[in-house]
């Protein structure tokens, strides 16, 4: 059961094999056994999760039943669910119980889902680790001293270590994907905008965008047709018709399933920082494509490299305005002992916030100031848009973009922590999409060093969610990386 | 370019958050090494280019005049560190 996937138990649920009550209880056991270890789960509230999966099992029994009637998903902290605890990762919102639902929140529930618990993350989702986390790092089920990733790291954990059957995440930078990638799951960062980001504590709101994680591409397309829609509360969210991302999975049915889907693969992407065993997992996944029918074609992103400069100007940027509503006063953390308001705010915000946090808040203050706002807020900003412009000249060329989605497999817990560069140069393939706005996704694409999980990154144009998550389909027809699961938690 | 140790000082301030010396020393590295990337931006020839501030040429929507939200002044209260009276308490501004 906790193999399957989400068709599969939709399955179940609607032959009544299975109850929600009975997968959300395994589900909740399955967390009380394995979750001392890994520290994927911040809150876990048996009794909330069980009262919703009733309520599926009755909708369930009355015939109303919808794709994710009934499924038990693990929330990454940075969604607002009404009534549950919202920390966002951080001492600041340690005793923040939300008074009202995220957008997609309120959308999975109308779908009849389950909140199966709030995920552990980076501190405000800054981090390429979970480690920033005021509760103590996240642990990789696939090797405990290895870090899952992150920011979304409790979500790719609590479905790597099959948890979960699916989860949520954020990605400003490659927050969904590299956690994804290290933990040998799936995730997709849509579209920016199609997502609300109502109810999504703010990180970058330029960048910020929800997605799914799960186990195969074709959980991630389930999840998508709840997860996106309009909603007036988010200026950003997008006014377009409903897909149905799941259309276009099944190909016509012959050998080739992928003719004429043409994969760009970047030159960028495959130099010196790019470690051996990642690229040589990529490679054999491209010859996989490549059997698929697909084509290879070679294109140029010749800005990339500029990606991780620019996005630590934009995202600390608007962090550092976003961060500024917590003061201590209306919500969240306030210092015991202060003098005056000034002295209230800079205390409380002096102890609320972790080291990561404020080095992006410092940064973000800077590059903002009088005297520096041209030199570098305006600067990334035009780095941004020839970023952007690299992705429409290479697509004018392919229909998807796939490389590494990170530059090694998951590294050791404290390696990276005490130098921020070293950690911020794991975003190198991830951040380009947030900053473009481009709809990307990780999957596993074999082993690397110390048998670790290597992820493919896909790239696809504005709104080709349904064609990228045809090809990773094909793909995982063909091939069994995405059901590989770590040894340590059968 | 790099920060000196008044203007890292300087910009905690801005940013309202308390900071020792001890912690704005070892910032100062920190931020210093960080600069020292996004430095890499100046190489670049950007004469020309228009600013992008978003993935998605939208405009802010426009809606009726009226009335949608409704009081939920207790609710969002019941969270606070301090009330009184329906009011916020903070140290005193004005004497």
């Amino acid at each position: 059961m906790f193999n399957s996937t989400l068709k599969q138990l939709s399955g179940l649920l609607a032959r009544k094999q299975l109850s929600s009550v009975e997968l959300t209880q395994s589900c909740l056991d399955r967390i009380a056994r394995l979750d001392p270890g890994l520290n994927a789960f911040l809150t876990i509230d048996a009794e909330r999760s069980l009262v919703q999966a009733r309520a599926a099992d009755a909708r369930i029994a009355a015939g109303r039943a919808q794709a994710l009637t009934g499924i038990p998903v693990a929330h990454k902290d940075i969604f607002c669910a009404a009534g549950w605890r919202t920390t966002c990762g951080s001492k600041m919102l340690a005793n923040f119980v939300s008074p009202y639902d995220a957008h997609v929140v309120e959308q999975l529930d109308a779908a009849g889902a389950v909140i199966l618990g709030k995920t552990n993350m980076d501190e405000f989702a800054m981090g390429s680790s979970s480690e920033t986390c005021f509760f103590g790092p996240v642990k990789n089920p696939w090797d405990t001293s290895r870090v899952p990733g992150g920011s979304s790291g409790g979500s790719a954990a609590a479905v790597a270590a099959r948890m979960a059957p699916a989860a949520i995440g954020t990605d400003t930078g490659g927050s969904i994907r590299q956690p994804a990638a290290f933990t040998g799951i799936c995730g997709l960062k849509p579209t920016y905008g199609l997502v609300s980001r109502y109810g999504m504590i703010a990180f970058a709101s330029s960048l910020d965008q929800g997605g799914p994680m799960a186990k195969s591409a074709e959980d991630l397309a389930l999840m998508l047709n709840v997860m996106a829609g309009f909603d007036a509360r988010d200026s950003t969210s997008l006014e377009r018709p409903a897909e149905d991302y799941t259309r276009a999975l099944e190909a016509p049915d012959h050998a080739r399933t992928l003719a004429g889907l043409r994969i760009g693969v970047p030159k960028e992407y495959f130099g010196d920082g790019v470690n051996g065993d990642v690229a040589a997992a990529v490679e054999a996944a491209l010859v996989q494509f490549e059997k698929l029918g697909a084509q290879r074609i070679g294109v140029s992103l010749p800005n990339s490299g500029l990606s991780v400069p620019a996005y630590y100007v934009i995202a600390p940027a608007e962090a550092s305005s976003n961060l500024s509503r917590f003061d201590g006063v209306r919500y969240g953390y306030r210092a015991p002992e202060y003098g005056d308001l000034a002295d209230m705010y800079a205390k409380s915000r002096a102890q609320g916030f972790g080291a990561e946090v404020k080095r992006r808040i410092l940064i973000g203050t800077y590059v903002l100031s009088h005297g520096y706002y041209d030199a570098y807020y305006l600067k990334a900003q035009k780095i941004r848009r020839l970023i952007a412009q690299d992705f429409v000249e290479a697509f004018k060329q392919c229909d998807l973009i796939m490389g590494p989605t990170a530059p090694s497999v998951a590294f050791g817990l404290g390696s990276m922590s005490s130098d921020p560069v070293q950690m911020y140069l794991n975003d190198i393939y991830t951040t380009a999409a947030n900053l473009a706005g481009l709809p990307a996704m990780s999957i596993p694409c074999g082993f690397g060093e110390g048998g670790m999980p290597v992820g493919l990154h896909l790239t696809g144009d504005y709104f080709a969610e349904a064609r990228m998550l045809q090809a990773a389909h094909q793909y995982q027809l063909a091939t069994d990386w995405h059901l590989r699961q770590p040894a340590g938690v059968e | 370019m790099s920060l000196t140790l008044p203007e890292v000082k300087r910009v905690a301030w801005l940013a309202r958050i308390e900071i020792t010396d001890a912690e704005a020393a070892a910032t100062q590295s920190h931020l210093n090494g960080i600069f020292k990337l996004i430095e890499q931006m100046q190489s670049v020839d950007t004469g020309g280019v228009e600013p992008m501030a978003h993935g998605q040429d939208v405009v802010q929507r426009l809606r009726e005049d009226r009335v949608t939200e409704t009081d939920r002044h207790a609710l969002y209260q019941a969270i606070a560190p301090q009330v009184e009276d329906g009011l916020y308490l903070v140290p005193r501004v004005l004497e």
